[in-house]
């Protein structure tokens, strides 16, 4: 790493497939082959775990620089060095690329070897496929298509192993479909610093275990299923539930920390099926724990507020989203600044903060924090911020210190002081404050995605939206920007987020010229120098960073 | 763009017309001639007649799924089916089989199985594409129904109309 940072790094020439191409010095030759356009198929290698080379399915033809007697090179017509072409077929994921080494990635050899390898790998593999949930996205069924025979020599039984075995809380294991490549093994190792899982038996009798008397349940075990490269892991969440095929994928990121894991959401017809980690080298690598990746549940749960509701008389009823927030406006302006609290919160985007900067700007509101969530950081992913956008609410002036204002609030809500409450996306009842406290406010305006004890004493019910039905972008821990895309369209009457506080501040102020999310980044970036120059489409699929040295979390 | 269509020249008997008629009518006479000695074949009383017993082996009727000899529905809820239907007629959802069930070991079995006969086209794709032998066109043709719901196939209805196959591969009974 540190001589990359003082040098550049050494350049070798490599033929491929007859091209001489550049690479940096340590540049696995399967890497390379890939960069140079001709990618190798694999199943043990992964490119962020070492190479144990044990399924030989990169096999190719390889060559050095033939020497002369003089130990030099010796040149061809084009003063290219000649190749000494092996006889033997190399595996290319475990040798690094060396100054006028030459490779043949689909020469008959390599080609006639890996058919060879693949016939051995299916000789044991069931053809379960209609029922498999890895088929659509399987390796074993893609390299099929290229080395595959239709038609199997193989005329014994084939030999039968453990099925259906719970590994862990949320992996499910088959040991049949297992080709041990060990990757899973080497992830546990390397990445989730869990050593659990490892081949017992010989043979063709072996097969992949946890140790005895432990069971694969790190909060990083959803990834081995990820890198499975054929069925034998499988999510316990996901199994069965629907078939790859059919998911619809959005790239998003995920909002149980202030980590912000880069993901993609699978999901059809307006239904979130799972959540996978996207490859961002700046944030997650290729991982993400388990906690966050099955935090999607709620946002199809039965406790969902899918109709605005206003108070009227002594209970809450169903009203038109124009009347609610009239309703919820009329309520604010009765009161002065001094008597409004407004929770915001760590988990809502960027626009939306902004938003609800201008809200408490409009109606003189001081009291104005966002409620903080801690939890035990893993020094893996985890952060032990739990908001995902802290560094948003401290950019935007929604906060200072999270967490700072909220005993002034309890205290104004206490002694009367407060009449009014604003609660985005929060409970107040998280900070302390009791349901008789709330009910006996003159205004308890509560814009949330599920139904809490707090909910039935709101004056005005705004059903918003979650994570995954939202665009917006939030700033992770770490000061980077990224973007939430739309997987799925909100339930029932249910609204975005900054419509209803954009909606909200034209009731309380007039209209303020905003009329897609667009404008609400433009007018951020307007006046927040770290968003200048910058949009929502700007932003990409992979991030900008624009905090240096970004607090840790308070 | 316009396009000048280029009328074609007709010669003196085609602009007369009286031949054409006249050939024309010669044999609408025919026909009738031919009627009146019972000659012609009449039109078949449909639905007191029917053609079932004529159809030919390959006929594509009503999509059914059906069970194999040891009664075991054959559909794993694979979806490929769905996923190939052109008019998206078929509708699953798949469930999983309990530890002890007799057909545990093939772990996958279609809890729902909808296909809806407003959309469904007869392709047969769908029969094609199943890796499992588990769906068949069959030889039905009259779908009725009073309302849209009466016209989805729910699972008990396609395998009513699908019954047993017989001398279809046992693949699952190898496994464990």
């Amino acid at each position: 790493m540190s001589d990359q940072v003082s040098a550049p790094p050494q350049m070798v020439n490599v033929q491929i497939n007859g091209v001489w191409h550049e690479f940096p010095k340590g540049t696995r030759v399967i890497e390379a082959c890939e960069k140079a356009g001709s990618y190798v198929p694999r199943y043990c290698y992964h490119k962020k775990l070492s190479s144990p080379g044990n399924c030989r399915m990169c096999l190719i033809e390889m060559g050095l620089p033939k020497m002369g007697p003089d130990r030099k090179p010796e040149l061809g017509p084009d003063g290219k060095p000649l190749i000494n072409w092996m006889p033997r077929p190399q595996i290319s994921c475990a040798q690094d690329v060396s100054e006028g080494m030459g490779v043949r990635t689909d020469s008959p050899l390599a080609v006639e070897c890996r058919k060879g390898v693949m016939e051995f790998l299916l000789i044991n593999h069931p053809l379960d496929c209609p029922i498999c949930d890895q088929a659509g996205e399987c390796r074993l069924q893609e390299f099929s298509v290229e080395y595959g025979s239709a038609e199997s020599r193989f005329l014994e039984n084939k030999v039968k192993k453990p099925k259906n075995i719970e590994l862990g809380p949320r992996v499910t294991l088959d040991d049949e479909r297992c080709i041990l490549c060990s990757r899973c093994i080497r992830f546990c190792q390397e990445v989730a610093q869990d050593d659990v899982l490892g081949f017992v038996d010989r043979g063709s009798h072996s097969v992949l275990t946890a140790h005895p008397g432990k069971r694969l349940e790190n909060n990083y075990s959803l990834n081995t299923v990820d890198i499975c490269p054929v069925g034998a892991l499988t999510s316990s969440d996901f199994r069965f539930q629907m078939r790859v095929w059919f998911l619809k994928e959005t790239k998003s990121f995920c909002t149980s920390c202030a980590t912000g894991c880069n993901t993609i959401i699978g999901t059809r017809e307006d239904v979130i099926y799972r959540q996978t980690p996207r490859e961002n080298d700046a944030v997650n690598s290729c991982w993400m724990c388990d906690y966050g990746r099955l935090n999607f549940g709620y946002l199809q749960s039965e406790k969902r507020l899918l109709q605005p509701e206003i108070l009227s008389g002594d209970k809450l009823i169903p009203a038109e989203w124009s009347v609610a927030i009239t309703h919820a406006a009329v309520q604010l302006k009765h009161f002065s600044g001094w008597e409004i609290a407004i929770l915001a919160s760590g988990r809502m985007t960027n626009e939306e903060l902004w938003l609800t900067s201008q809200l408490a700007k409009t109606l003189g509101v001081e009291s104005i924090d966002i409620v903080p969530r801690h939890g035990p950081a893993d020094n893996i992913l985890l952060s032990a911020d739990r908001n995902p956008n802290t560094n948003g609410a401290r950019l935007l002036g929604v906060t200072s210190q999270p967490g700072a204002r909220l005993p002034e609030i309890v205290q104004g809500v206490a002694s009367g002081r407060i009449k009014a409450l604003v609660a985005l996306g929060e409970n107040p009842i998280e900070i302390g404050l009791t349901v008789a406290q709330i009910t006996a406010l003159p205004a308890f305006i509560a814009m949330n995605i599920l139904a809490n004890d707090s909910t039935p004493a709101a004056t005005a019910l705004l059903p918003s939206f979650g994570f995954a039905e939202k665009r917006g972008s939030m700033i992770n821990g770490k000061g980077r920007l990224q973007r939430l895309n739309r997987a799925v369209r909100g339930p029932g009457q249910a609204r975005d987020d900054w419509e209803i506080l954009r909606d909200l501040i034209q009731a309380c102020s007039g209209r303020n010229g905003i009329y897609s999310i667009e404008d609400v980044f433009r007018q951020m970036s307007e006046s927040v120098p770290q968003f200048a120059g910058l949009s929502l489409s700007k932003i990409g699929d992979l991030g900008v960073q624009i905090l240096e040295n970004a607090g840790s979390p308070a | 763009m316009a396009i000048t269509v280029s009328r074609p020249k007709l010669n003196w008997r085609e602009r007369a017309y009286l031949p054409a008629i006249l050939s024309g009518m010669a044999i609408t006479i025919k026909h009738f001639r031919n009627m009146l000695f019972g000659r012609t074949k009449v039109t078949m009383q449909y639905p007191e007649e029917k053609w079932d017993n004529q159809m030919p082996e390959h006929y594509r009727g009503a999509p059914a799924l059906v069970r194999d000899d040891t009664g075991r529905v054959r559909c794993v809820a694979c979806q490929l089916c769905e996923f190939i239907c052109p008019p998206r007629a078929i509708k699953i959802i798949p469930g999983e089989f309990a530890a002890g069930d007799r057909f545990a070991k093939v772990e996958k079995f279609p809890q729902e199985f909808d296909i809806d006969m407003i959309r469904c086209i007869y392709c047969g794709l769908c029969e094609e594409v199943c890796p499992e032998q588990a769906i068949y066109l069959r030889k039905d043709y009259a779908i009725t129904g009073f309302t849209r719901a009466d016209m989805v196939h729910n699972k008990e209805k396609l395998l009513e109309i699908g019954g047993v196959m017989h001398g279809v591969v046992l693949k699952w009974n190898e496994k464990k």
